[in-house]
């Protein structure tokens, strides 16, 4: 085949980042990861959570955590999907995620009312400072047993977080949360 | 629920006993099963062909299938059903319809799936289930079809009733067709498909919560996007798969011609903007024309449709038309800005939002130097490769050779190889729906099927099946039904005894160690094809290859014939992987 070899073509000169985004010289930056709040309202049927589910996972969006309960439509679920993406990745994520057949809308929650629900389990061998220390996270103990106390909270991820960190005090065994559920704040509608 | 079934079916015979002869009172009985409802619901759509191989779990629909006037095709394999339905779809525009059986039957259908997914091709797999009373407890022949085929499907419905059956079918058959096209998949547990019922399907829908795509794009954002492109001084359009799917090549066409806009089109875009056009820059990427890839790595406006910017197409995301602004026409909006940013997304119908740009252009870009340079590059970097007559036959010389001897509006089909990228380099596409390949997912032995397939879309159309030796032998058992069917078909194997792409690519870039590539053990084709009942042809120089094109177009049935070419011929130009396509290589000494 004719033509000169390729160290001898013209070149262009311009270059995208790896987002495929066009790099202006001037302020040349790759984007940052977000955390963000999506919300979608999906068909309540069977292999719907499958779907979205193996959706992220194949696309290989971060997520951090996923739940899924019913809505006041009982036809409907109402997902919540917590993911840390760069730009162009979440707003990936929530078209392929409204893509799908039964999905009904999909939002990014700003501002959103975030909470998630934990069951601690913390070591019993001084019950009433559990307690006092569950009453000050805005939690309280629920079940004491005869080596352990239960401890129920809400609060954010980061509240819970820090609550965690403070039973380990008393020595935390097991703990359970809930992952974010999440609604927009005021009459702004969710998804 | 099967077990109510004999009878329900008794106190039929019962209460009809009197009145009807035994035959009409079974027919009364029989329309009523979920099978029939399947049926209805293809004769509803419309279905006049469909493609499968029988079994177990889908005999009661089969029985069904046999009182309708839709012409079933038995292929040899689940595999090959899937692409004579790929390829009727593409060629047809409808959805192709493939019905099996369960557990293996759906899993060898998978690859086709698959292979309709990643090129937005219009199929729907009907696949028999074992009873839902089994589902679960590792029956015979079960396996876990909605969880295997979930990824590789637009949608896929697990059907749990013989009442809304016959609607699941028809909601896979609306939404194959609906927005970005794809592959659907309905699974038929048996109980459901013996069930009775006496719910009549109703009109094929999408479901109600499914995004149906604007025809239009924002006006604001066409606008802007016509001021941009009528400003550029390098313009360049990008036509893909879903301009051909849109029906759009017409408003293409008469959009770059008119506003002088030089045109590159992806793989599944061939034939979406005629190769005889001075404006035709062919297809670019991986092994497009060096012409195509100078176009695109130097335009400043380029306006894709219909492509998701695949990258065999843009070669490594940083050196992709590195100086374009981008404007994205796309019926799905996930693709936008997926793999290249979007500096115009126009969600919308190729064709619809090709007519908005058209009234919102104010004028033709002044591109009379860069259409002056698209020429000089087409000069300088020529298709092209030598024919020394005491080497062996060059295989672009045996694509050049079918093109000449072809109908203009011939349809080819390929496998997947070296011969699939010579098929659409040397191969001159003017008109849509012509090209049928497997472009996104890359299945050897897509070839022979599919021309089974384009062939019941075409019957008048000439079809000519490009294939390799190892391609072909993955899938060569497609010639016994077009040897049943009598379809009147050529396949053209470029038969180098090797996996020859692989052997290219261990010559570039595995010092080459030609391991495991050479296929030197193959059957010989030609008597292959006769024992197959077909016409069975070989050619081994350059004089023998008129002589048998022409044996092979008068025959009336399928003919094969076994080209004997250069056995290391290599395809060219090349951008490696992930490469600059820029840099793309005329030679091996490029890479």
């Amino acid at each position: 085949m004719a033509g000169p070899a390729p160290e001898d073509r013209e070149k262009p000169t311009g270059r995208r980042n790896s987002q495929g985004i066009r790099i202006d010289p001037r302020a040349e930056a790759e984007a940052k990861p977000r955390r963000t709040v999506i919300s979608a309202l999906v068909d309540h049927k069977p292999g719907v959570l499958a779907k979205v589910s193996g959706l992220f996972a194949r696309r290989q969006f971060n997520i951090e955590s996923l739940t899924v309960g019913p809505t006041v439509d009982e036809t409907m679920a109402r997902m919540t999907i917590v993911v840390e993406e760069p730009e162009p990745g979440i707003e990936q994520a929530k078209r392929q995620l409204r893509k799908q057949v039964h999905t009904w809308s999909v939002r990014e929650v700003e501002g959103a009312i975030e909470r998630e629900l934990a069951l601690i389990k913390v070591d019993g061998h001084d019950p009433s400072g559990v307690a006092a220390l569950a009453e000050m996270h805005g939690g309280q103990a629920v079940r004491a047993d005869d080596e352990v106390v239960t401890v129920e909270l809400t609060g954010t991820e980061a509240e819970i977080d820090a609550a965690i960190a403070a039973f380990e005090q008393f020595g935390v065994h097991e703990v359970a949360r809930t992952g974010t559920a999440a609604l927009a704040s005021g009459t702004r509608s969710t998804a | 629920m099967s077990k109510s079934h004999p009878t329900n079916e008794s106190e039929a015979s019962a209460d009809t006993e009197e009145l009807s002869e035994e035959a009409s009172d079974e027919q009364t009985a029989k329309k009523t099963k979920g099978a029939h409802s399947v049926v209805t619901a293809l004769e509803k759509a419309e279905v006049e062909i469909t493609f499968g191989v029988q079994g177990g779990a889908i005999m009661p629909v089969y029985d069904a299938l046999a009182d309708s006037d839709i012409h079933h095709v038995s292929m040899a394999h689940e595999q090959g059903a899937s692409h004579a339905a790929d390829a009727y779809g593409i060629v047809s525009g409808k959805p192709g319809v493939t019905i099996t059986t369960s557990g293996p039957g759906a899993t060898n259908l998978v690859t086709g799936i698959a292979d309709a997914n990643l090129d937005s091709d219009p199929i729907v797999s009907l696949t028999g289930q074992v009873p839902q009373d089994m589902v679960g407890n590792d029956a015979f022949q079960e396996t876990n079809t909605m969880g295997i085929t979930s990824p590789i499907t637009k949608a896929n419905i697990f059907a749990t009733s013989p009442d809304t059956v016959g609607d699941d079918v028809g909601t896979a058959l609306a939404l194959a067709a609906e927005g970005r096209q794809g592959p659907t998949l309905v699974d038929l547990p048996k109980n459901v498909t013996t069930s009775e019922t006496e719910v009549e399907p109703s009109e094929p829908t999408v479901p109600e919560a499914y995004q149906v795509p604007p025809d239009e794009a924002d006006p604001h954002s066409v606008e802007a996007a016509a001021e941009t492109l009528a400003a550029a001084d390098r313009p360049l359009i990008l036509s893909g798969g879903g301009v051909i799917k849109s029906e759009a090549s017409d408003q293409l066409r008469e959009f770059a011609i008119e506003y002088g806009i030089p045109v590159v089109t992806t793989m599944p875009g061939l034939g979406s903007f005629p190769e005889d056009n001075a404006l035709a820059l062919e297809m670019g990427g991986m092994h497009g024309t060096g012409y195509a890839n100078m176009a695109l790595s130097h335009c400043d406006v380029l306006l894709g449709i219909g492509t998701r910017f695949d990258d065999r197409l843009t070669g490594g995301i940083e050196t992709f038309a590195p100086e374009a602004e981008v404007i994205h026409v796309d019926i799905d909006p996930a693709e936008i800005s997926k793999n290249i940013h979007a500096d115009y997304p126009l969600i919308g119908d190729a064709g619809a939002v090709i007519e908005q740009l058209h009234a919102a252009m104010p004028g033709e870009p002044d591109a009379e130097a860069w259409r002056d340079r698209t020429m000089e590059w087409k000069a300088t970097y020529p298709m092209g490769y030598e024919t020394p007559q005491d080497e062996a036959v060059k295989p672009q010389f045996v694509v050049e050779a079918m093109d000449e001897a072809a109908a203009d509006d011939a349809i080819v089909t390929t496998g997947v190889g070296q011969h699939q990228m010579w098929a659409a380099q040397y191969w001159t596409y003017t008109e849509p729906r012509t090209w049928v390949s497997s472009n996104g997912l890359g299945t050897m032995g897509y070839g022979a099927p599919a021309a089974v397939g384009a062939k019941l879309a075409a019957p008048d159309t000439q079809v000519i099946a490009f294939e390799g030796d190892g391609s072909f032998l993955m899938t060569s058992q497609a010639i016994a039904p077009a040897v049943r069917e009598n379809l009147d078909i050529t396949v053209a194997i470029l038969n180098n005894s090797y996996v020859g792409m692989i052997r290219q690519w261990q010559d570039a870039f595995y010092d080459e160690r030609r391991y495991e590539s050479e296929w030197d053990w193959g059957p010989d084709f030609a008597t292959l094809a006769e024992a197959y009942g077909a016409q069975g042809l070989r050619a081994m120089g350059y004089d023998e290859i008129p002589e048998v094109i022409e044996e092979a177009f008068a025959y009336d049935g399928p003919s094969v014939i076994d080209f004997h070419v250069d056995p290391v011929a290599d395809v060219y130009p090349m951008v490696p992987s992930g490469g600059n396509n820029a840099e793309f290589a005329l030679e091996a000494d490029h890479l």
